[in-house]
């Protein structure tokens, strides 16, 4: 590990900045279009965050302060280890433990400034974005422990590679749908999308975590949610779309599953946060637990299936 | 204010005052009847997001106060407490003819007359309502404001700050909003 290294790992985030925040930019006009309306020009995103970050702030204690720096620094170090493409800035560090572990030092690092702003409403916003967050991941978690058992290893590199031997049947998606199903309803969750958003929902608790936030905290809040944008649908295109051979391919299945993430967004309504539980560990629970019964009895030699 | 029309800005200045020209974030304190006028200005019919322009949940979040109408003097507190909260660069627009002069409620005991003895007014849109052209229209006028650096109310805010207290202590007595929440 030397300063190329280091590069690399700059160049992979400012990239995916761009990337994200171009993308979510198109999706604006994609999301106006589905509601009849013309949309926003496709840079509206960047004038929005660059605008956020020249306007004043305001603390409300250091907590408040470090904990946006500690989310955005972790968030960023977790888009370090994501491989795009078979292009890892840091070689054998893109164990899927890694890149969960420190995604929730972001989420906590946001939790703790939330609430250090002292306001109820963030208060009501981390505790639903906390319970979200228990909520998703542990449908999420068994069906990647299944799949870790499947081909004995975690990386995700490796998970790719494993994925592109043959054609299009050797995806992930392909080959275990109902594990394919449960990660993209989880994706919806993870991005805090329609119907999985009430940790966010501006009408019901003035936008929950991010009350207090204005100016350049806030601008700093957008870059850190555009880089976790990535870093999750990047995972889920790694580990069940086969990576890409190539940075294009990579690209365009990245584009086709936030797109399609988004288009599902806008069609749905809002769950209550128990109604979310309920529903992650009824539905995606029981299909995680169905598709690593299926893992085992087909690893084991049995047939399930004439 | 400058008194020939040379710009003054830096070059900085200059591209702060395009990005916030750009991206404008609202508050809408709808206590007033011109609320009814937003969401079709908002929605698919006029589609205001086109401009670059969307809600906000909070006055922490947003650059623009909009005031929509009538303020009696109970929830005219609120609004300045709100105001500042809000982080600079911060505009107020106010809408429809209650806050030019009253409107109909101009010899009411309990409604305010004009809102720019109490707080900076940097754009009127006049009407009893303004239709959603005319607030599109006004929100043109005021991206162009900004981009061009003439939208300076809370500057005035600051530096005439003794003279927006004293007409709002004599109107509200007292501009002070008892905190039910943390008592």
């Amino acid at each position: 590990m030397n300063l190329i290294n280091f590069l690399q790992a700059i160049g992979i985030v400012l990239f995916a900045f761009i990337f994200q925040t171009s993308l979510t930019g198109i999706n604006r006009k994609i999301t106006a279009r589905i509601q009849r309306r013309r949309g926003p020009v496709w840079y509206q995103q960047f004038l929005d965050i660059f605008k956020a970050l020249t306007k004043t702030s305001i603390t409300h204690g250091w907590i408040y302060d470090f904990g946006v720096i500690m989310a955005l620094g972790g968030i960023a170090a977790t888009l370090m280890m994501v491989p795009i493409a078979g292009f890892e800035s840091f070689p054998g560090m893109d164990n899927i433990f890694i890149i969960t572990y420190l995604l929730a030092v972001g989420m906590l690092g946001m939790a703790m400034s939330a609430s250090g702003s002292g306001n109820p409403w963030a208060a009501i916003g981390v505790s639903r974005a906390l319970t979200s967050m228990l909520a998703y991941d542990i449908p999420f978690m068994l069906v990647m422990i299944g799949l870790i058992f499947k081909f004995d290893t975690a990386s995700l590199s490796n998970f790719a590679a494993l994925q592109q031997t043959g054609s299009i049947v050797t995806w992930n998606i392909i080959k275990y749908p109902i594990g394919g199903f449960v990660a993209l309803i989880s994706l919806q969750g993870m991005l805090g999308k329609k119907p999985f958003d009430n940790f966010i929902a501006p009408a019901e608790i003035a936008s929950g975590p991010m009350v207090e936030y204005g100016g350049k905290h806030l601008g700093m809040l957008f870059i850190l949610h555009e880089l976790s944008t990535f870093i999750e649908v990047g995972l889920i295109v790694n580990i069940f779309f086969g990576g890409g051979p190539t940075v294009i391919a990579f690209l365009v299945k990245y584009v086709i599953v936030y797109t399609l993430t988004n288009m599902v967004s806008q069609v749905l309504a809002r769950f209550k946060v128990d109604q979310m539980v309920m529903f992650y560990y009824k539905v995606p629970l029981a299909l995680a637990f169905i598709q690593g019964f299926i893992i085992v009895i087909t690893n084991s030699g049995g047939v399930l299936w004439f | 204010m400058v008194l020939n029309d040379k710009d003054m800005r830096s070059a900085w200045e200059k591209v702060e005052n395009y990005f916030q020209g750009s991206s404008i974030w609202m508050k809408w304190y709808c206590t007033g009847c011109g609320a009814i006028e937003l969401p079709p200005t908002l929605t698919s019919r006029f589609d205001m997001e086109r401009l670059g322009m969307g809600p906000m949940a909070t006055p922490r979040q947003a650059d623009i106060l909009l005031i929509t109408g009538y303020l009696s003097f109970k929830t005219l507190r609120r609004v300045i407490y709100s105001y500042e909260q809000m982080q600079e660069p911060k505009y107020i627009v106010a809408f429809g003819s209650c806050t030019v002069n009253g409107g109909i409620y101009y010899d009411s005991y309990s409604v305010m007359n004009r809102l720019d003895f109490y707080l900076p007014v940097d754009l009127y849109i006049a009407g009893c309502m303004p239709r959603p052209e005319a607030i599109l229209n006004g929100f043109k006028e005021l991206k162009s404001m900004i981009k061009a650096g003439k939208a300076e109310g809370y500057k005035k805010y600051k530096e005439n700050y003794e003279w927006y207290r004293k007409n709002q202590i004599h109107s509200l007595k007292e501009v002070y909003v008892k905190d039910e929440f943390h008592e």
